[in-house]
């Protein structure tokens, strides 16, 4: 198959290469560029797990075909923490989106985690100080089947106040991951 | 035993969390290894059908394809599954196993069976040319509908039988016809209920390679079981056990069918063998809704005998179980269902039938909650019913049926799905019904409904109650090691999908040898750092292998001491195990690490006393003589649109107990988790099979799961009653949540509708607004009702 050449910024780096027309940016991510942080888990636009930022905005991966990030901006979960270079991060490694998730208990099987951080990462600049109601809504383009939501609700409140500095949001000590 | 319970209680931060946060977890996807070839199935269209033909050719000669697999490929690997599960043996009961073959020969049974496997370089090339391969299936009648599936003219699922009955099972206690004789009320009624798909957020994968060199398979498998897939592989292969190693990684969610044994696990690694290369295979999600297990209906016609005063007599229940078009995993769910309806209550007589039948859909396995959430709705709604005929309070009639404290064990006299007595170990209900109550404001709620009602809103309550038989055997191990280094390694062989297992086992082997849990490595789902244990089910494994850790830790603080008191000088009585290192009470200056004990429990010269075993390790096993037994109580508040039937939920409260509990915020995710499954059973999630047995919602578009807009906050609240049948009086609470939703909610939007439709009554789930609005009519307007419900 014809490949096409592609050039993206990529978790703030730049990168070059061609891929085939046909393959999807989920797989693009994964596969090519091995971030497999990014989740595939219906690959018809409804469960969310592969959203990424696309020029800012949350995209969903499995929606896009990786043709049409050239010229354009990506960031993945991995773009969250860019000093971790894989393994175990310290509590004080993590954006305070993840360590709102981490403190509130907003994960369990952590598979559709990234992609609603990637979702959050962009409701939060946009809505600094959100709602419950529009938290709820932020997360209604994502499918969890372990929390209910009830905890990443929380997280999602925490993570406002820690992005805000304020100090009341900040959890005990004890919490290192 | 330790010096105090310092981690077990708490609600530490879970240890996996970072890795999972930054997406640094290894799922099975993730698994990359060099030469990798991609597969994908070809799976039957039809739900029921004959086999004509397969011709493969086209595929074989696309570019890439590397192999394609017909059954007459597979030779002796084409038989039929285990059956996993045994049924109990349970007096006069019929069981015929029907396991499905890896890929179908001459016959599918439902859709979505697989027929054809291709290998190719990679995921589009081999979904390329599975669609080039050409199946020529000739229709047969399919068996759909559950209630005419044993009629002796329906068509067969499989031939060779003489009907569609797969199992017979009565189990009966008392002399429920005297119970019914004596009672001064008997409710009749019949109860449908349905279940859907698990849909872990994550499908099923499997990612195999074979080492020519090692003579050594690896298998990375999204399973609740990896040690018994290994035997199930060593068998299947003709390899030796030790030569199999499957890893359970991070699993993105179980909720059961990833505790069954499918084809697709015997398939990958055997291809990765004929070829030589390793083999992945991810499920797709349209594949998830028809190759993985799922829940399906049950029909009820249930009796309860009452007194006047609300007193249980007795309870009579016939029903039928669709277990699609094989059953695998034996009796375990509509066991579950028989077992689980008796709830809380004293109940003196019981007669409990069920038939099991082959129907053309995909196969049934337990989901979250395994049948049970079905015995709680029926036994819920005939209490809701007894109440409204004998003019009780609906929170009275359960008050005055619950088992008293002294009252445990409670022997139920039937046997549960663990071939175990069904006998409760212990419980005390009364306080969770009453917290319940309190919570959820009942008392107060006429007051509420009339404030509602003055705004033109009609709001309903629900409150009702569950016992989960949870922590079954038969068993599980753990091995704890303390390194020279100081750090502690400990490892057992359940998978873990979730639930925290790193940090609630990594509390329990804290509190023993006096660690911070951070400090302790916990490795599930491995079978070469563990290799003996069954998996993660029936809500067991804070029971059974929590108690397996506990055990190991206690034997190895029992080494610490014995070599600390020797490094020390003092009295074993002496020594306190605190923060790494063991040190004489009083003195805390005298100590010593225990990674200096730990090279001293290895030494690499010299003598050691005959009988020594080095280092700090131990290993241990835990199983219990039968379950422990949890329960709680679900209060729901609902606000009903009777125009509309919209239903929107207001609140929600859980008060459970499920013993000790280790670690409260990992408890509690898995509640809030469990009641968001079960309200979208109850509201949202029906699989829809036409006329001819085909799936018509197998996508996320169709089949609606509930999202952050659907799920209320849920309130908790615990208690907890130990179980005396293991050390750390552990119960089981992963399903717990799922179980009485359905029923908390056909409760409360019946009261929610009382005053515009008194004559209501929910026999049903799942209820969505569409078929809520359909019933409302149909009791507004008799006329509107389709015949045979008259």
């Amino acid at each position: 198959m014809n490949e096409v050449p592609v050039t993206a910024r990529i978790n703030g780096e730049e990168w070059s290469g061609r891929v085939e027309p046909r393959l999807l940016l989920s797989d693009f991510l994964r596969g090519t560029l091995g971030l497999t942080g990014t989740h595939v888990g219906c690959e018809h636009g409804v469960c969310g797990a592969c959203t990424v930022r696309f020029d800012g905005d949350p995209v969903r991966a499995c929606l896009m075909f990786a043709v049409q990030i050239d010229g354009h901006v990506v960031e993945t979960v991995e773009g969250l923490t860019p000093d971790i270079e894989g393994g175990v991060a310290a509590a004080s490694d993590l954006h305070p989106i993840q360590r709102a998730f981490h403190e509130a208990h907003a994960l369990q099987c952590g598979f559709c985690t990234p992609g609603i951080l990637m979702t959050i990462a962009a409701f939060l600049e946009t809505t600094p100080d959100p709602s419950e109601a529009e938290i709820r809504s932020a997360l209604a383009g994502h499918l969890c089947r372990c929390t209910g939501y009830h905890n990443i609700v929380i997280a999602v409140r925490r993570a406002a106040d820690l992005s805000r500095g304020d100090p009341t949001a900040v959890a005990d000590e004890d919490t290192g991951p | 035993m330790s010096d105090e319970r310092r981690w077990i209680g708490r609600s530490a931060p879970r240890t996996e969390d970072g890795r999972l946060l930054t997406g640094n977890a290894l799922f099975v996807d993730d698994v990359d290894l060099s030469g990798t070839l991609h597969v994908s199935f070809v799976r039957s269209d039809l739900p029921s059908a004959y086999v004509r033909g397969i011709d493969p050719s086209a595929a074989h000669a696309h570019p890439g394809v590397a192999a394609v697999y017909l059954a007459e490929d597979l030779g002796d690997l084409c038989r039929p599954g285990p059956v996993l599960v045994p049924p109990p043996p349970i007096a006069g009961a019929e069981f015929h196993a029907r396991t499905p073959l890896p890929l179908a020969r001459d016959v599918v049974r439902y859709q979505g069976e697989p027929l054809a496997i291709v290998v190719a370089r990679d995921r589009y090339v081999a979904e390329d040319a599975a669609a080039l391969i050409d199946v020529d299936l000739e229709p047969r009648d399919a068996v759909v509908d559950l209630a005419t599936a044993l009629d002796e003219d329906a068509p067969r699922v499989h031939d060779d039988l003489e009907s569609n009955q797969a199992a017979y099972v009565r189990q009966t206690k008392g002399d429920y016809e005297r119970a019914r004789a004596e009672a001064d009320a008997v409710i009749a009624r019949r109860f449908r209920y349905d279940r859907g798909v698990a849909a872990a957020i994550e499908n099923r994968g499997i990612v195999a390679a074979w080492d020519p060199r090692a003579d050594r398979l690896r298998v990375w498998d999204t399973t609740q079981a990896p040690i018994p897939i290994r035997a199930a592989l060593a068998g299947a292969l003709g390899l030796s056990e030790a030569q199999v190693r499957v890893i359970a990684p991070f699993i993105g969610g179980g909720f059961g069918p990833k505790i069954m044994f499918y084809g697709e696990e015997i398939l990958i690694p055997w291809i990765a063998m004929q070829l030589g290369r390793p083999i992945k295979w991810i499920e797709d999600r349209y594949e998830n809704f028809f190759a993985t297990t799922q829940e399906r209906e049950q029909i009820h016609d249930a009796e309860l005998a009452v007194a006047g005063d609300g007193r249980i007599l007795g309870v009579r229940d016939r029903f039928l179980h669709d277990t699609g078009a094989y059953d695998p995993y034996g009796l375990t769910v509509p066991i579950n269902s028989q077992c689980t309806l008796l709830g809380p209550y004293r109940v003196p007589a019981y007669e409990s039938e069920f038939r099991v039948a082959f129907t053309n859909k995909p196969i049934v396995t337990p989901v979250r909650g395994a049948g049970r959430q079905h015995g709680v709705f029926v036994m819920e709604r005939l209490l809701d019913m007894a109440a409204r005929e004998l003019g009780l309070d609906r929170v009275d009639i359960r008050t005055i049926n619950l088992l008293d404290p002294d009252e445990f064990p409670h022997d139920h006299e039937i046997l549960y799905q663990d071939s175990a007595p069904l006998t409760y170990d212990s419980g005390d209900y009364r306080p969770v019904l009453d917290e319940a109550v309190r919570l959820s404001g009942y008392a107060e709620f006429e007051r509420d409904r009339a404030r509602a009602a003055a705004d033109g809103k009609r709001i309903g309550l629900g409150i009702v109650s569950y016992v989960e038989g949870t922590g079954i055997g038969p068993y599980e191990g753990a091995r704890i090691t303390v390194e020279p280094t100081g750090a502690v390694r400990a490892s057992t062989g359940v998978g873990t999908q979730g639930q925290g297992h790193f940090t609630a086992f990594a509390q329990v082997v804290a509190d023993a040898i006096g660690v911070d849990p951070s400090e302790v490595r916990v490795v599930t789902g491995d079978t070469s750092e563990f290799h003996w244990g069954t998996g993660t089910f029936a809500s067991r494994g804070a029971v059974v292998a929590g108690n397996a850790f506990h055990a190991a830790a206690e034997a190895v603080r029992e080494k610490i001491l014995t070599h600390a008191s020797a490094a020390l000088e003092v009295a074993r009585d002496d020594l306190e195990l605190v923060d790494g290192r063991a040190r004489v009470r009083g003195a805390p200056d005298v100590s010593v690490g225990l990674g200096e004990l730990a090279a001293r429990a290895n030494p690499l010269r010299g003598a050691v006393v005959p009988g020594t075993e080095p280092g700090l390790e131990a290993t241990s096993y835990f199983g219990p003589e039968r379950g422990s037994t949890a329960n709680g109580v679900h209060a729901v508040v609902v606000e009903v649109d009777p125009d509309t039937a919209m239903v929107t939920i207001l609140r929600y409260v859980v008060v459970h107990d499920c013993g000790t509990v280790i670690n409260p915020m990992i408890v509690e995710g898995q509640i809030h988790g469990g009641v968001a499954l079960g309200i979208g059973n109850a509201f949202f999630e029906e699989l829809v099979f036409d006329e001819l047995g085909g799936m018509s919602n197998a996508s996320f578009m169709d089949y609606l799961l509930p999202t952050a807009t659907d799920v209320p906050p849920i309130e908790t609240a615990h208690r907890e009653t130990p179980s005396p049948l293991n050390p750390l009086g552990t119960k089981g609470v992963g399903e717990a949540g799922a179980i009485p939703v359905a029923a908390a909610f056909a409760q409360a939007v019946e009261d929610a509708l009382r005053d515009v439709a008194p004559e209501l009554e929910i026999l049903e789930m799942p209820l969505s607004p569409g078929r809520l609005f359909e019933l409302l009519r149909e009791t507004r307007d008799p006329a509107r009702a389709p015949g045979d419900a008259t």
